[in-house]
This record gives C-alpha cells, sequence and structure tokens, in this order.
C-alpha cells in the first residue's frame, strides 16, 4: 500500500513535511517530544541520518519508532557512512519495520562534522542508491540476486534549486528520476522565481518537487550556516531583512510563511527545517493554511 | 610521479631512538622532485642527526629506490657502511622505503609520508589527478577524474553542497563534475551525463596489486 506522501503527492494534494534529528545517545526522549510536537501539523516527518557528518543515532531505529507512534517518517540515508552491503541491509530492515518513505542523498563531507579523522565511504553515490531502492522494490539486490521479499519504497531525492551553475546539475536530476525518485525534497529557497524555473525543468520529468523552507532567528545564524553548512546558502537581502528588522526571529518567521505561501502556486510541498524550533511548524502551517 | 614529504625531524629522531649509527638512502626520481630525499635532502639530513648526535656511517642515493633488485644492488656494494649502522633511514616513497627493507636485515626507519601519485604544476607544486582506480572512466568524462578530483569520488554528478562552481570539501578547488560538464558542453558530448554510470567494481583496486607482462 503507498505512504501516505506518495498518495496525497499522486493526488496533487500539497504535502507538508518537516524534520526531526535521531538523538545522539540512546534516551529517544527528546525525539519523541520533536516529533508529536510537528507530527499533527506536517504528512511526514523526515529522520535524518548524521546529518552534518555529526554522529547520531541511526535513522532505522528512529523511524521506526515514529511508525509505532503512528508517525509517517521518511528515513534519510546517506552513501557517506555505509557500503552498498550496508544500505541495502538497513533498507531491508526499513522496509520489514514499516518504514516505506527513503530520502536517498549522498552524504555531507565527513569533515564538516564530529568524526573528522573518519574514512567516509561513498561505495554508492544517491544515483546508485536509487537505483538499487528500484531494484528492491522489484524484488531483487542491486546485483539481480531475487529477495524473499521485495519492498515497496518510495524513494526521493535531494535538489538545489538556486545553486549556481544549475546547468551543471540537470544530468544528475534527470539520472535521480530516471533510477526512481518520486519527489525532490529541495535545499532551502529563498526566490520563489527561482523555485519556479526550477519546477518548469523539473515536473516534465514527472517526479514532485517539495520546496525546503528554511525558518531563520537571525542575521548571525544565517551567517552560521552560509559559512557552514553545505548547499545552504542564505542570500544578502534576506540576512539584511533579518539585520533591520527590529524583531529577527519574527522576522525570520515572516520570510519563512511568504516564501511557504508563494509555494503553493508552484510546487507540490513544503519541507520546513526549523532548525530545532519545532513550535514554529505549527504556526507556520497554520499561517499558510 | 609520487609525491612525499618528509617526516618532522623529531618524528625521525623518536624512530631513531636506541641507535647512535645511521646510513641514509635518498632516491633519484620521485623523493628528488618533490624534495623529500634527493641528494640535498640527503646530506641536510646528516647534517641534522649529526647535530642531534647521531653518527651517520654513509649515505647514498639510489637511481629508483622501487626497484627491488637495483637497491639491493646498491646497498651491497656499501656493505661495510650498512653494515656498521643501527638503523638504515630512507627517505623516499613508500615502495622504496620497502625495497630497502627488503634488501637487508637492518631496522629501516621511514622518514617520510608518501602522499599520492602527482601532476607537476610547476616546480614544487603538485596536483592529485590519478588514484590508479584500476579502471579508467577519463573517456567518459572529458579527461576529468571523477574518481579523484571530486573529493567524495562520485560517479554520477555533482553533490549538493557545490557552490558557485566550488567543492564543498576544499572550496578553493573547482568542482570536478562541473568542470566536466563544462568540457562536454564544449565537445558537444554534455547529453552523455544524462545515462548513470554504474557503481564501481573494487576488484580492480584489489591489494597488493601485482602484474607480470607477457613475454
Amino acid at each position: 500500500m503507498p505512504t501516505r506522501l506518495a498518495r496525497k503527492l499522486a493526488a496533487d494534494e500539497f504535502v507538508i513535511t518537516a524534520e526531526v534529528a535521531p538523538p545522539h545517545g540512546c534516551d529517544l526522549s527528546a525525539f519523541l517530544r520533536s516529533a508529536t510536537c510537528v507530527a499533527p501539523h506536517v504528512d511526514a516527518v523526515n529522520v535524518t541520518d548524521n546529518q552534518g557528518a555529526n554522529m547520531r543515532m541511526t535513522p532505522l531505529a528512529a523511524a521506526a519508532l515514529l511508525v509505532r507512534e503512528g508517525i509517517e517518517p521518511i528515513m534519510q540515508l546517506t552513501c557517506r557512512d555505509r557500503n552498498r552491503l550496508g544500505l541495502q541491509s538497513e533498507l531491508l530492515g526499513a522496509a520489514s519495520l514499516g518504514v516505506h518513505n527513503i530520502l536517498a542523498l549522498t552524504g555531507d563531507d565527513i569533515g564538516c562534522g564530529d568524526h573528522r579523522q573518519g574514512r567516509a565511504v561513498f561505495d554508492l553515490d544517491s544515483v546508485l542508491l536509487l537505483q538499487t531502492i528500484a531494484a528492491m522494490n522489484a524484488g531483487q539486490d542491486m546485483n539481480g540476486t531475487v529477495l524473499s521479499g521485495a519492498t515497496s519504497f518510495f524513494a526521493g531525492a535531494a535538489a538545489a534549486p538556486e545553486v549556481e551553475p544549475f546547468v551543471a546539475t540537470r544530468p544528475k536530476l534527470i539520472k535521480k528520476v530516471a533510477a526512481g525518485a518520486g519527489f525532490f525534497q529541495t535545499q532551502a529557497v529563498f526566490s520563489s522565481a527561482k523555485l519556479a524555473t526550477f519546477c518548469a525543468v523539473v515536473k516534465p520529468l514527472g517526479c514532485a518537487v517539495i520546496a525546503g523552507i528554511l525558518v531563520l532567528r537571525s542575521a548571525k545564524m544565517a551567517e552560521f550556516i552560509n559559512r557552514n553548512i553545505p548547499g545552504l546558502n542564505v542570500p544578502d537581502v534576506v540576512i539584511e531583512r533579518l539585520r533591520t528588522a527590529s524583531d529577527p526571529a519574527a522576522e525570520g518567521v515572516a520570510i519563512a510563511t511568504e516564501m511557504a505561501v508563494s509555494c503553493r502556486d508552484i510546487s507540490a510541498g513544503i519541507h520546513l527545517m526549523t532548525m530545532g524550533h519545532d513550535q514554529l511548524v505549527p504556526r507556520i502551517v497554520a499561517a499558510i493554511s | 610521479m609520487i609525491v612525499s614529504t618528509q617526516k618532522n625531524i623529531d618524528q625521525i629522531l623518536t624512530a631513531l631512538d636506541g641507535g647512535s649509527r645511521v646510513f641514509i638512502v635518498g632516491c633519484a626520481k620521485c623523493a628528488t622532485v618533490c624534495k623529500s630525499g634527493g641528494e640535498e635532502e640527503v646530506f641536510g639530513m646528516q647534517e641534522e642527526l649529526t647535530v642531534a648526535g647521531k653518527e651517520v656511517t654513509g649515505t647514498i642515493v639510489i637511481d629508483e629506490a622501487c626497484h627491488i633488485l637495483r637497491t639491493g644492488r646498491d646497498l651491497r656494494s656499501r656493505r661495510e657502511q650498512v653494515d656498521l649502522a643501527d638503523f638504515l633511514l630512507v627517505l623516499s616513497c613508500g615502495a622504496g622505503i620497502q625495497s630497502v627493507a627488503e634488501a637487508c636485515d637492518k631496522k629501516v626507519v621511514a622518514g617520510t609520508d608518501s602522499r599520492f601519485l602527482g601532476n607537476i604544476r610547476r616546480f614544487g607544486q603538485f596536483e592529485q589527478r590519478c588514484s590508479l582506480c584500476g579502471d579508467c572512466r577519463l573517456n567518459e568524462t572529458g579527461g576529468v577524474c571523477p574518481v579523484t578530483v571530486c573529493a567524495k569520488g562520485l560517479l554520477n554528478g555533482p553533490c549538493g553542497g557545490m557552490q558557485d562552481g566550488s567543492c564543498e570539501v576544499e572550496t578553493d578547488n573547482r568542482c570536478a563534475w562541473v568542470t566536466i560538464y563544462e568540457r562536454l558542453e564544449r565537445q558537444q558530448r554534455s547529453g552523455q551525463l544524462d545515462i548513470a554510470t554504474p557503481a564501481r567494481d573494487y576488484i580492480h583496486e584489489a591489494h597488493p596489486g601485482s602484474l607480470k607482462l607477457e613475454k
């Protein structure tokens, strides 16, 4: 049976997703608090995978817990920390525990995280991981050997609508869709014009676009993100707006809300990134609906 | 060429602890070009060791220290000096160091760290372009190796960290996949980038590698 995310996207219904990070330890209470705070307001919750190359609990365990709680997860899976055996066994484990939405990612550089001396794997990349998921859905492993039980994943991929030169990223987007990506969850977007251009490129490929909305709290936070988080780039005009605002946190919510509202006419959904401020999710969702 | 850099003198002296007599081996090829173990560096090391209270029983710069039989022969030609030494300090790449280790039973000390197979930009500037992966794909990528030049070794295009054409990992470097795209675009071959490259077969990188040419 298709996931709610898959069903809503197929029915052209606007979807809202948010994300929570598994704990750096085995106490899941804070994780669960975050997830239950955002879950009533979204269609699915992304569970990050050692995001920013910082060591956390495996998203498989955390996502399975969400399933148990009746919350639909999107399990993020990166190619940085596991080889092809590890990725496939993780996927089989996910399928067996009821985790069916997967966001297939390459993974941030290990040098930007908390275990910089470690060796990054990158045995597969995001395209090859998507192909592997498609093979498993067809009842085979990546080498074509038949599985005892096919998976039924709804796989997605990442995209960066505002990156330059965009044209150099286009072939990989095409490959991702050909490899079975049913949706793109994008990096943070700040320009509805750029998002519209991106959607015009991607829509003919037959893939839904869920636009990333980043909720900023201050100009300082935006500058920190620009310096330290790969793939995120807050434009100067947004930073200036935060800098000159009397209440920068409220301005950040206003910026995110404006972007989210404009997405309604452009993309298939939004993905809210509140950087741990889960209480903002209901506020922004209420504002756009 | 193999790019190597000399270990710092404290590391070398620590490794030489417990012996006072040292025979120094350099290499006339790569280690000379990257100034980690040529005539000049062997002489400099001799001076430093002498200052540190060591006795240098002799030195040699072998034409190609990676040549196992030649290294053995050259060391035999200096047998007296070698026999007097407690340690052989080798300033060459790891291949040369192991030729020396195979050629005699003396304790061998590595005085360098081997870094990469490097292209030479200009004197003293080296860049890694090839990882010796054993499965060359330069025909498909406009002559730019994604396995090496992409910091993540990705086969199917840039990662999400590319920004303004720069690499996520080393922002001073241009993204390998942007370079590949631009080259293939100029050659009107960019369409071939729409087809996924299969996963690598690491059998080509199994080690220790060996090759015997058939006669």
